[in-house]
């Protein structure tokens, strides 16, 4: 399983044909307590970089784009209907969509762990 | 001790404000308050009315399926539940108001004199134009002035409120893009400070958003703009001067390379009480620009009022200005109230009638009463305070952009890194301190962003003790104190909200308990 991340601080994590897709750590951290969450309805074709999901919080509220061209075939109803589960598990349970990737290669450009860790860290 | 033996100072107690809890819960005279609902006597009334008399129905079978719900209330009680809400209030009335982007002025009590004339407040929009030739003259003096002040050549008085102006401007550009048969122009850029509202009307009406990324000093350039122009691009929404309190440098090259695309630039005016009676947004390019009347002009907001955002057109959008308009007839002034009437080619309209009268009152009255010199000074003495709060914070608070800043001064939260308070916290700290907190957490190109707006208002005096307990706080903060801030606001009827809760779960209609 492969986890890729994008510099709006999406996670992509490949399993077999099938990616998902949530925000960092990181990212429920610095949106604080998500109350709102939209996802992709299945079929939707997602278009790298344009919007995919929308996330409400307390303090704002932000687009989630599509890391990688693609379909939706699924968005995770338990988060809309849960959206603290963003912040509780937000690279586990609190994942927004899954998507087929159009071209799987397209993962490689974007930023491994350890890449998004030190990211991250020129973040602050 | 006075001369009667009684104790002029409070008791240890009472000094060290020791929550001694009271058995009514009410905290002195503030009054911890039911809602009407439950203040319910079922069978109490203000009047006496006699038993309505028995009647045929005429609704063909349909009846009410239960009662209607209203309290049983006695008069006095009523009277004594909404003055002890008022009492609860909190306003531009009661002190500094400093919420970024809103500009929470004084209201002028010379505006609500003349807003309660009678030739003004009693009259019906549906009456005989010939009779409230007063109202519509007020109207045409004040799109005067508005034309004036902005060199703008036309003006749409209708629009209710600032986002309602947005809709206006934007229906405006869609229908001159439709004249000019060009309806693949379907993107509108929109700069990442933006107000919320401008990505959502163009969302609104149809549009897409593209946004613009800020620069490092705060401004939008030039060449991001060029960056994304090109033949599918309906219009620029730019505010200016900016979220970030600054003024777009580069403004007219902006609305240059927008026009020579082929796109419109709508100029969101929230903030142009920075530069009323300095800058004409004519003279920036402006094709269409909403004015906050409740804002820049004095007209009460924020619960006190409805607002106006009456938006200025350029002589691109002129003619597809909604209905209805005053105009200049043989008999007099008129509106024109009907598309084959109207010279140009209205969109249709924003409103039932002509717009928000009793804020047009206020409005030109605050305009009258000032002059051309006064808000230019208005405008001028904005900006001085706002740089008078940025100088004597800026040492214990962090500034994302240095220099002068325009009408509202922007903070972020790096002065509060690992003092475990959040921008949050600091807020209710200030509640306590007896201050509205500023805008908070916006605009969204600054982390944990402060925005105060003091505007010309206030007096030094009130912002000396704004500065002071801002300064006292911060170096609470920096000392470690952040139990201070976690546990508060302390001194209001109800302590920290919990706003998670109420967004996640919002109640937001009352039921009777269960019986």
């Amino acid at each position: 399983m492969t986890i890729r991340f994008t510099e709006d601080h999406e996670w992509i994590s490949l399993d077999g044909d099938v990616a998902t897709v949530g925000i960092t750590t990181f990212a429920q951290s610095q949106l604080g307590d998500v109350v709102f969450v939209e996802v992709p309805e299945a079929g939707r074709a997602l278009v790298k970089g344009k919007e995919a999901a929308v996330v409400e919080s307390v303090k704002a509220a932000s687009e989630v784009f599509a890391p990688v061209d693609g379909t939706a075939i699924e968005g995770n109803q338990a988060v809309v209907d849960d959206p603290s589960l963003v912040n509780s598990d937000p690279q586990g349970a609190g994942w927004f969509f899954k998507m087929t990737l159009a071209n799987p290669a397209e993962l490689d450009g974007l930023m491994d762990q350890a890449a998004y860790d030190a990211f991250v860290e020129g973040q602050h | 001790m006075n001369t009667q033996g009684r104790k002029t100072t409070p008791d240890a107690e009472t000094a060290a404000g020791t929550d001694v809890g009271t058995y009514t819960g009410n905290r002195g005279l503030v009054h911890e308050e039911p809602l009407i609902f439950e203040l319910d006597n079922p069978g109490v009334t203000g009047v006496d009315l006699e038993a309505a008399p028995a009647v045929t129905s005429r609704l063909g079978g349909l009846k009410a399926r239960a009662g209607i719900g209203l309290p049983g209330l006695s008069e006095p009680t009523v009277v004594r539940h909404y003055t002890r809400l008022s009492q609860k209030n909190f306003g531009i009335d009661s002190t500094m108001y400093p919420l970024g982007s809103c500009t929470m002025k004084h209201n002028p009590r010379l505006n609500e004199k003349l807003a309660r004339l009678a030739g003004f407040s009693d009259i019906h929009p549906m009456q005989p134009q010939s009779t409230v030739q007063g109202a519509l003259e007020l109207i045409d003096q004040l799109a005067h002035w508005l034309k004036t002040l902005t060199g703008m050549p036309a003006v749409a008085m209708s629009p209710a409120a600032g986002a309602h102006g947005e809709l206006c401007g934007l229906m405006a550009i869609r229908a001159a893009l439709q004249a000019r048969g060009e309806t693949g122009r379907t993107r509108v850029l929109v700069p990442e400070s933006a107000h919320g509202t401008n990505p959502a009307t163009a969302a609104f009406c149809g549009f897409t958003v593209d946004a613009i990324p800020a620069e490092a000093n705060g401004r939008v350039s030039v060449e991001a703009v060029k960056a994304k122009l090109g033949p599918d691009v309906a219009c620029i929404m730019l505010t200016n001067p900016n979220t970030c309190g600054l003024f777009e440098p580069q403004v007219k090259e902006i609305a240059d390379a927008v026009h020579a695309a082929g796109g419109y630039f709508y100029c969101d005016g929230a903030n142009y009480n920075a530069i009323v009676g300095r800058v004409r947004p004519a003279d920036l390019g402006v094709d269409a620009m909403h004015i906050n009347l409740h804002k820049t002009f004095s007209t009460p907001h924020g619960g006190g009022g409805p607002g106006s955002g009456p938006v200025v057109l350029s002589d691109a959008l002129a003619p597809y200005a909604p209905l209805p308009y005053v105009v200049h007839g043989a008999d007099g002034l008129r509106l024109v109230e009907h598309a084959a009437d109207a010279e140009g080619r209205p969109f249709g309209r924003m409103k039932a009638f002509h717009g928000q009268m009793g804020m047009f009152v206020r409005a030109l009255a605050y305009i009258l009463s000032h002059g051309a010199d006064g808000l230019r000074q208005a405008s001028s003495d904005a900006v001085l305070n706002a740089n008078y709060v940025k100088a004597r914070l800026q040492d214990v608070m962090s500034v994302p952009f240095d220099g002068y800043c325009m009408h509202e001064a922007l903070f972020d939260d790096r002065f509060l890194k690992d003092t475990g308070v959040t921008t949050l916290d600091f807020a209710k700290a200030m509640i306590d301190e007896g201050f509205h907190p500023m805008t908070m957490y916006f605009p969204l190109v600054v982390h944990g962003a402060f925005l105060i707006e003091p505007t010309e208002t206030e007096p030094k005096a009130t912002l000396d003790q704004f500065i002071g307990a801002m300064r006292h706080l911060a170096g609470k903060a920096k000392a470690g104190d952040a139990a201070h801030f976690l546990a508060a606001p302390r001194y209001t009827p109800r302590r920290r909200l919990d706003e998670t809760g109420a967004a996640r779960k919002p109640v937001l209609r009352w039921t009777p308990p269960a019986a």
